[in-house]
């Protein structure tokens, strides 16, 4: 991508503005306008967040009469009980921290053994090997071939539907191919000298010295994986494989959509529809809970990637 | 020093070739082997049978989505969704990130980004469940229909709704993430031309005209090109999970129709060939994106 590299560093903001216009009165009241908007954006992003954790917490009564708003009204735990005594829920539940864990494993050996190949810019093919990856973020086979091979090569109703087909992220191969290039060579000449070969280096020297590189990366693959529900929607027939998404959709498609629409009693809805936020809120609690901790490695990662990519 | 010839880089280097090994049968297994395996849109392919098909049959799947009514209704959809979701969806980062990069408090610059790249992190499938809660018959949006005195209304039901359902989720899933990039872009632009336009008289308003957005342009038209490269691929994951037989006349896209002609009903050679017209027309698109943007703006990917 063209996104070039800071040149300089961002001269802070009050000092390159407090010459300026900062004190004209259209200014200022721009100023105030925009901290209203942002403000806005900020509610308008937290509202049915906060909303299905009110419900999660409330009374089915308050919502099925459209009471519940920010705060749980007739406050108990029944709900959660109830979905957390369901066995499949929690088989799921731990199918996906598997899932997440053996596929983020492999894609970190493949991405960095990759990234590192095609950090080394003096190597014979390099750009047939970065062509043959880049490459594939603009075409893809499809859906349908994709199921025809995965179906072909007897992976259906296997762990490997799941975490193989999407174990390289070309983005994220590319983060950290342009990491390893922006490492000192003469670190690695230096371990030429004292006689290691390359996986010593790539093992003793390299990645030693890129944990926060692999953090970021561990922590880009885990929420893909975890959040992932396509490939065993698709590939995993017994309910007692199933990822917890896979859980979530079905409670969404039993109590709303398809074609039996009409035919729950609407009570039955109700109850679907608080088992719903509970395990919406049980989904992503995980994630919420790394949030505030990860969120600036992400940045940083995509920014590495914009900047070199 | 670089090797002159393939012998000697693959003695020099062997070890690094090996590294490559792995990752290279992913991409040809996962990746170009479905490439190649698209000559199923061209071959009679039946389930279980050889993976590459039993016999050629030349362009008759083709023909069959050709004169298909369902698939015209798909492809209209698909152009609908994609042009709405491009118009509506590209500028409104460009604009986030522009009153980010005004606000003066550190502090409420910080809260705004946080909250608002959170929701990317969610699964799509419980951006659907939430979608699902909030539009419901007592959810926020039918809570405050009835505080108005007007009738509930069933929004997932509703053909005429999608549209507005699905750009809208998007918006709010994927709007805050989409700032990163170009607040990193507006970090690079030279506050000496800031200094200068101020010099010839340029208010706010000018500065952000002549050398904001002239200074995040390679950003935008970067971004531009990816996104008419995806124009074909509508958010079919989402649609999969929010549509149902009743919002089909606005909702079905190719790709949700190919996923219900291949792998529901079997019908894999006659969605494959559905499959590779989409994704040809994405490659022309990206293709002709870039070559039109390099011409005009200079900006290319390649």
């Amino acid at each position: 991508m063209t996104v070039e590299a800071p040149k300089r560093d961002v001269t802070p903001t009050p000092a390159r503005r407090n010459r300026g216009q900062l004190t004209s009165r259209g200014y200022r009241v721009f100023q105030t306008v925009n901290a209203l908007v942002l403000t806005g954006v900020v509610v308008l992003t937290l509202y049915p967040l906060v909303n299905i954790v009110a419900r999660s917490f409330s009374a089915e009564d308050y919502i099925r009469s459209g009471r519940v708003n920010l705060w749980p009204r007739g406050f108990n735990l029944t709900t959660y009980h109830r979905v957390m005594s369901d066995p499949t829920f929690w088989t799921n539940y731990r199918n996906t921290v598997v899932y997440t864990v053996v596929a983020t494993a492999i894609s970190m050996v493949l991405t960095v053994c990759y990234a590192y190949v095609l950090s080394k810019k003096n190597l014979r093919g390099r750009g047939a090997l970065v062509g043959i990856a880049v490459f594939t973020m603009f075409f893809n086979g499809g859906l349908i071939p994709n199921y025809v091979l995965i179906s072909g090569l007897s992976l259906r109703n296997t762990i490997w539907a799941v975490v193989l087909p999407n174990a390289i992220s070309v983005f994220n191969l590319l983060v950290m191919k342009s990491f390893f290039e922006s490492m000192p060579a003469e670190l690695e000449e230096a371990a030429a000298v004292d006689g290691l070969n390359t996986y010593q280096t790539l093992l003793r020297i390299v990645l030693p010295l890129s944990k926060a590189m692999l953090a970021t990366m561990v922590l880009f693959y885990a929420v893909f994986f975890w959040n992932s529900w396509f490939s065993a929607y698709l590939y995993l027939d017994r309910s007692e494989m199933f990822p917890v998404t896979i859980y979530l959709r079905n409670l969404i498609a039993g109590a709303t959509g398809g074609s039996d629409v009409g035919t729950a009693s609407e009570a039955a809805l109700q109850i679907a529809a608080n088992i719903q936020s509970v395990t919406i809120v049980l989904t992503v609690l995980p994630i919420m809970l790394v949030y505030p901790f990860i969120q600036r490695y992400f940045v940083s990662g995509v920014m590495l990637g914009a900047v070199k990519g | 020093m670089a090797a002159r010839t393939w012998r000697q880089a693959i003695r020099r280097d062997w070890q690094l070739y090996s590294l490559a090994i792995l990752p290279l049968l992913f991409f040809v297994i996962f990746r170009y082997l479905p490439m190649v395996g698209n000559v199923i849109a061209f071959r009679r392919y039946q389930p279980g049978g050889d993976i590459f098909g039993e016999r050629w049959v030349g362009l008759h799947y083709f023909q069959m989505f050709w004169d298909d009514p369902t698939f015209w209704q798909v492809f209209t959809n698909t152009l609908i969704l994609g042009a709405l979701t491009l118009v509506v969806l590209f500028p409104l980062p460009v604009v986030l990130a522009l009153l980010l990069n005004e606000v003066r408090t550190g502090a409420l610059k910080r809260l705004v980004q946080t909250v608002s790249y959170l929701p990317h992190f969610l699964s799509i499938v419980v951006v659907a469940g939430i979608v699902f809660q909030v539009l419901s018959v007592d959810g926020i949006v039918n809570q405050g229909l009835k505080a108005l005195g007007e009738q509930t209304v069933p929004f997932l039901q509703q053909p005429g709704w999608f549209r507005t359902i699905y750009v809208t989720s998007e918006a709010w899933q994927t709007v805050g993430w989409g700032t990163i990039l170009y607040l990193a872009a507006l970090t690079t632009i030279d506050p000496d031309l800031y200094e200068a336009a101020r010099i010839d008289g340029a208010n706010r308003w000018r500065q952000t005209w002549h050398v904001t957005l002239p200074g995040i342009r390679p950003t935008m038209v970067t971004l531009l090109i990816l996104n008419i490269g995806t124009f074909m691929a509508v958010g079919f994951e989402k649609i999969l999970l929010l549509y149902n037989p009743l919002t089909y006349p606005t909702a079905d896209v190719v790709s949700t129709y190919l996923y219900r002609v291949g792998v529901v009903s079997g019908s894999f050679s006659y969605a494959a060939a559905i499959g590779l017209f989409e994704s040809v027309i994405g490659l022309i698109l990206v293709l002709s994106a870039n070559a039109i943007s390099r011409r005009t703006v200079g900006t290319s990917l390649w």
